[in-house]
């Protein structure tokens, strides 16, 4: 069982508003998924049905090989959740917050807590209400990482912090990374972040997990092409993975996925007199491919993995 | 040798760092038999997933620049070449060609261009030219 997380046909409806649609998502042991999307996209619905917290109105999650909806609580101090925001108690200090949160674990690493106090200058007898952004997300992440977590869920953990406390925030996610066997799932609006931390990214769209790969794999799959035209621009060009294409004076921009030999040759028939291929940094491609004309956002999402996954969504 | 890495490059990280150490080699900043940062060193002080940099030394070792002494380290390779001289050259010709036509549609002369490369081998750590006569 190398599925840390898994979810089948997971679905969540607000009123008429399908939020998750058929949801399967898998992420492997040891891995660091950044969770993707536009604001409404269904992350936090998704992050909350993972962690019980919603309901989902059909589907199934597995959490560490386990029904979340039957999950034991010795399953469940295995795994770590940091609410958006940080939520904590605000009339405890941060000792009292250590010592409460302590109660409903099994097992607890007070060192590392002390070295994470330690190291972002936190004192015990801090309350919790006078904190600054900052420094609740530390709390909070040496409150979550002090059980010894084989699953770490982030919704969105760096939402409203300044650049340095960013950078320091993502040194100790770097650190419980190198801790052996740790599963991080984390939702976030930095590409840049993601970029620095994630092995793998899925990108949600209208609440459909439209891709699923290494992060590598993403931004080096959308490409910008532009074409100049000696005469008029050509209109109403198609072609399988076009994301999107607009008129620039007499240039063609096209946004494709996939770009392949099929491609450039739907592009070459155009006969442009110029066409330059443009690389993406992760940013750039998750714009250019999340405004995209929504209805013919290709898939993307499956290139072979170690086991039997390919055949498994196949039939999903 | 500092690394650096720059999310907002349209350069993946992994390719960046490869190009980094493939340009310290070449300039002499890095020795043969010197000694890199490990994985996880250089992912904590750069702050990006230890597999990525994994994936840089990986790339590095398959093309022969580092070697992964087990229980040691990562160390910068003794060059070696496994292409024979002509395959080497033209694989220098094929990217010599593209300069040359580049600076010639830029409206550079030959001799402008002669003198930019000169310029800009001084730059780099070659060997002298009894030496590579040797090794070749």
């Amino acid at each position: 069982m190398t599925d840390v997380i898994r979810t089948h046909g997971l679905t969540k409806y607000y009123g008429a508003k399908r939020v998750v649609d058929s949801l399967n998502l898998r992420v492997e042991r040891g891995q660091v998924y950044g969770f993707l999307g536009r604001n409404g996209a269904g992350k936090s619905t998704t992050i909350k049905m993972l962690m019980g917290m919603v309901q989902p109105d059909c589907g199934s999650i597995e959490l560490l090989g386990e029904d979340v909806a039957t999950m034991n609580p010795a399953t469940r101090a295995r795994i770590a959740y940091i609410a958006e925001g940080h939520p904590l108690y605000n009339w405890m200090t941060i000792d009292e917050a250590v010592r409460f949160t302590r109660a409903f674990y099994p097992l607890w690493n007070g060192t590392l807590v002390e070295q994470i106090l330690d190291h972002f200058e936190l004192s015990r007898k801090q309350k919790l209400r006078r904190l600054s952004n900052g420094q609740r997300a530390q709390v909070s992440l040496a409150l979550a990482v002090a059980p010894e977590p084989e699953l770490l869920v982030l919704d969105d953990p760096t939402l409203g912090l300044d650049t340095v406390v960013r950078r320091d925030f993502l040194e100790s996610l770097i650190q419980i990374i190198h801790r052996e066997g740790r599963t991080i799932f984390f939702s976030s609006h930095m590409l840049g972040d993601v970029e620095r931390v994630a092995d793998r990214i899925g990108i949600m769209v209208d609440g459909v997990l439209r891709v699923d790969c290494p992060t590598d794999h993403f931004r080096e799959s959308v490409k910008k092409l532009v074409l100049e035209f000696t005469g008029p621009v050509p209109e109403g060009f198609s072609c399988q993975g076009l994301v999107n294409c607009w008129t620039v004076g007499s240039r063609l921009e096209l946004v494709l996925v996939g770009y392949d030999d099929q491609q450039r040759a739907a592009v070459e028939a155009l006969e442009p007199r110029n066409i330059e291929v443009v690389d993406l940094n992760l940013e750039e491609a998750f714009i250019e491919y999340t405004r995209g004309r929504r209805r013919s956002l290709p898939l993307f999402a499956e290139e072979p993995r170690d086991d039997q996954s390919a055949s498994d969504q196949g039939a999903a | 040798m500092q690394f650096q890495c720059d999310t907002t490059s349209r350069t993946p990280i992994y390719r960046q760092l490869i190009e980094q150490v493939r340009s310290a080699v070449a300039r002499g900043r890095l020795q043969p038999g010197e000694r890199l940062p490990s994985v996880r060193q250089l992912s904590r002080e750069l702050v990006v997933n230890p597999n990525t940099i994994a994936r840089a030394y990986t790339e590095l070792e398959r093309e022969g620049t580092l070697i992964t002494q087990p229980g040691r380290g990562v160390f910068v390779a003794e060059p070696r070449n496994d292409l024979t001289k002509r395959g080497r050259q033209r694989q220098l010709e094929e990217r010599l060609e593209k300069l040359v036509v580049e600076a010639f549609h830029l409206g550079f002369t030959a001799e402008e261009l002669l003198a930019l490369i000169n310029k800009r081998i001084e730059q780099f750590a070659f060997a002298s030219p009894t030496k590579s006569e040797a090794n070749s």
